[in-house]
């Protein structure tokens, strides 16, 4: 007989209201049926009555973890529509602190994780990994998470020579620490025991049901969408994380080596950032459409605005990794077992703030 | 950076998105933009990171085939576009009937650029 079994909105594992009605048959799930809405806020439609330089701060606001790399991507757009070259070295600037907030992200997740499936001291080691991190962030920007440093035509604040050598010095700190903690993750038998095998992804489904990010590349996607070159991307090497068993492990793994990868991004792009301006001369309205997109830590984001040369935006649309990655989680979660459930749910990295804007 | 789409009727909606999937295109999202008297529907693709876009303009009140037929994925999307703008989609996977984020009470179509109040009857069917 089937039992319907609700998880979340408020869920031990989940520090946002998810809510997922699960049928159930024994301990096995059958089905899983979302239900959204606890915080929405129509983010999207505030375009209508803030004007395009006061939108930067309300992207931010979408979401905390990735607030730099929604203002930059809404930024690429207006910059796109009105032909705006931006200063080579903004562009560093915004990338490095773009990799940074995917560093503190990752690091976040995975205290998160370990905290899910019990292991207390992996989530405070990643936690106070993080806080180093979340240093950086406030001396070089001034804040933890919302960091501001985004403007249409640039970026507000510079980072000091010394700054830039303190960031080089924490990256070097940050990779010794995670070669500490990486033995304990990929070895414990209880960590395999819980995510190896454990809601697959396959390649097809993740592709066809447009998964996003770590969940995309954990299935064997190679889709990364710094590769498309904007920012600074295209001034340094790199190549995607990609893992191929499309599990709970999986994701893990993509997500752990990308904070090596975020690490040796940042490490390119300071020792070869360049003097120079800011921000370029902004002048006039945007007019036209435009659709950029960018990597957040969860995966793929795309902005879509368009413009009539008025003081307001016609139109902001904002597509959040989260968002794509609701109906693979769909898939994933039928044939599990209910003690699975909250292991799979954290993998994808759910973010409901984005989701809902 | 040039926003190109391909402009698509109803009635070739469902042909021209199966073609792209076939075509090996992953659905992006899809974006309404109200134009007072009719929506714009903008479907976004991408493969190999090029994306592509298709239009469909419908004039306010009319339905539109669902594409969750042919993209599970477009349900969620579907969903929360009959939420915010009132767009009723035809043959949709899993219909919330406008609920997706919305309560029940909530009676206006919130992105509509002129409020549109939810009949009765629109209230439990949209």
């Amino acid at each position: 007989m089937a039992t319907i079994v609700p998880f979340g909105p408020q869920h031990p594992v989940l520090p946002e209201p998810l809510h997922l009605r699960l049928v159930l048959e024994d301990e096995i799930v059958k089905e899983a049926l979302p239900t959204l809405g606890y915080v929405h806020r129509g983010l999207e439609t505030l375009a209508s009555i803030r004007d395009m330089d006061q939108m930067v701060q309300i992207v931010e606001r979408v979401c905390g973890i990735c607030s730099c790399i929604h203002a930059h991507t809404y930024c690429m757009c207006i910059e796109g529509l009105m032909g705006i070259e931006v200063p080579k070295r903004a562009d560093y600037l915004r990338v490095i602190w773009s990799e940074l907030h995917r560093m503190h992200s990752h690091l976040l997740w995975l205290g998160l994780l370990a905290d899910a499936f019990g292991m207390e001291s992996m989530f405070m080691h990643a936690w106070r990994i993080r806080e180093r991190v979340m240093d950086v962030l406030e001396a070089t920007a001034g804040n933890r998470v919302i960091i501001s440093v985004n403007k249409i035509g640039g970026v507000r604040r510079d980072m000091s020579p010394d700054q830039l050598r303190w960031v080089l010095q924490v990256a070097d700190e940050l990779e010794k620490e995670l070669d500490l903690i990486k033995p304990v993750l990929t070895n414990d038998y209880s960590v395999k025991k819980r995510t190896v095998g454990v809601g697959v992804l396959t390649y097809q489904q993740a592709y066809e049901l447009g998964a996003a990010g770590p969940q995309l590349r954990g299935s064997g996607v190679a889709q990364d969408i710094r590769m498309t070159g904007y920012g600074a991307y295209k001034y340094i090497d790199f190549a995607p994380v990609v893992e191929k068993d499309g599990d709970s492990w999986a994701r893990t793994m993509v997500r752990f080596r990308e904070l090596y990868q975020s690490i040796d991004i940042v490490r390119q792009l300071v020792s070869s950032i360049p003097d120079g301006e800011l921000a370029a001369k902004v002048k006039g309205k945007p007019m036209g459409e435009i659709a950029c997109r960018s990597e957040q830590p969860r995966g793929e984001l795309m902005y879509y605005v368009k413009a009539t040369g008025d003081k307001y935006l016609d139109r902001v649309r904002i597509r959040t990794p989260t968002f794509a990655n609701v109906p693979p989680l769909l898939v994933m979660l039928p044939g599990c077992e209910m003690a699975d459930v909250p292991i799979i749910a954290l993998s994808i990295d759910p973010c409901i703030s984005c989701t809902e804007r | 950076m040039a926003f190109e789409t391909k402009n698509v009727e109803k009635n070739q909606l469902a042909a021209e998105v199966q073609a792209l999937k076939n075509g090996g295109q992953r659905l992006l999202t899809m974006t309404c933009v109200d134009l007072g008297e009719s929506f714009d529907l903008l479907y976004h693709f991408d493969l190999d990171l090029q994306m592509t876009h298709l239009r469909l303009t419908v004039p306010k009140g009319e339905s539109v085939p669902s594409i969750s037929g042919i993209y599970f994925a477009a349900l969620v999307i579907e969903n929360e576009t009959q939420d915010l703008f009132g767009i009723k989609f035809e043959g949709l996977a899993l219909d919330f009937g406008g609920h997706f984020y919305l309560e029940e009470e909530v009676k206006k179509y919130p992105f509509c650029k002129v409020t549109v109040g939810k009949t009765e009857k629109a209230g439990e069917g949209a």
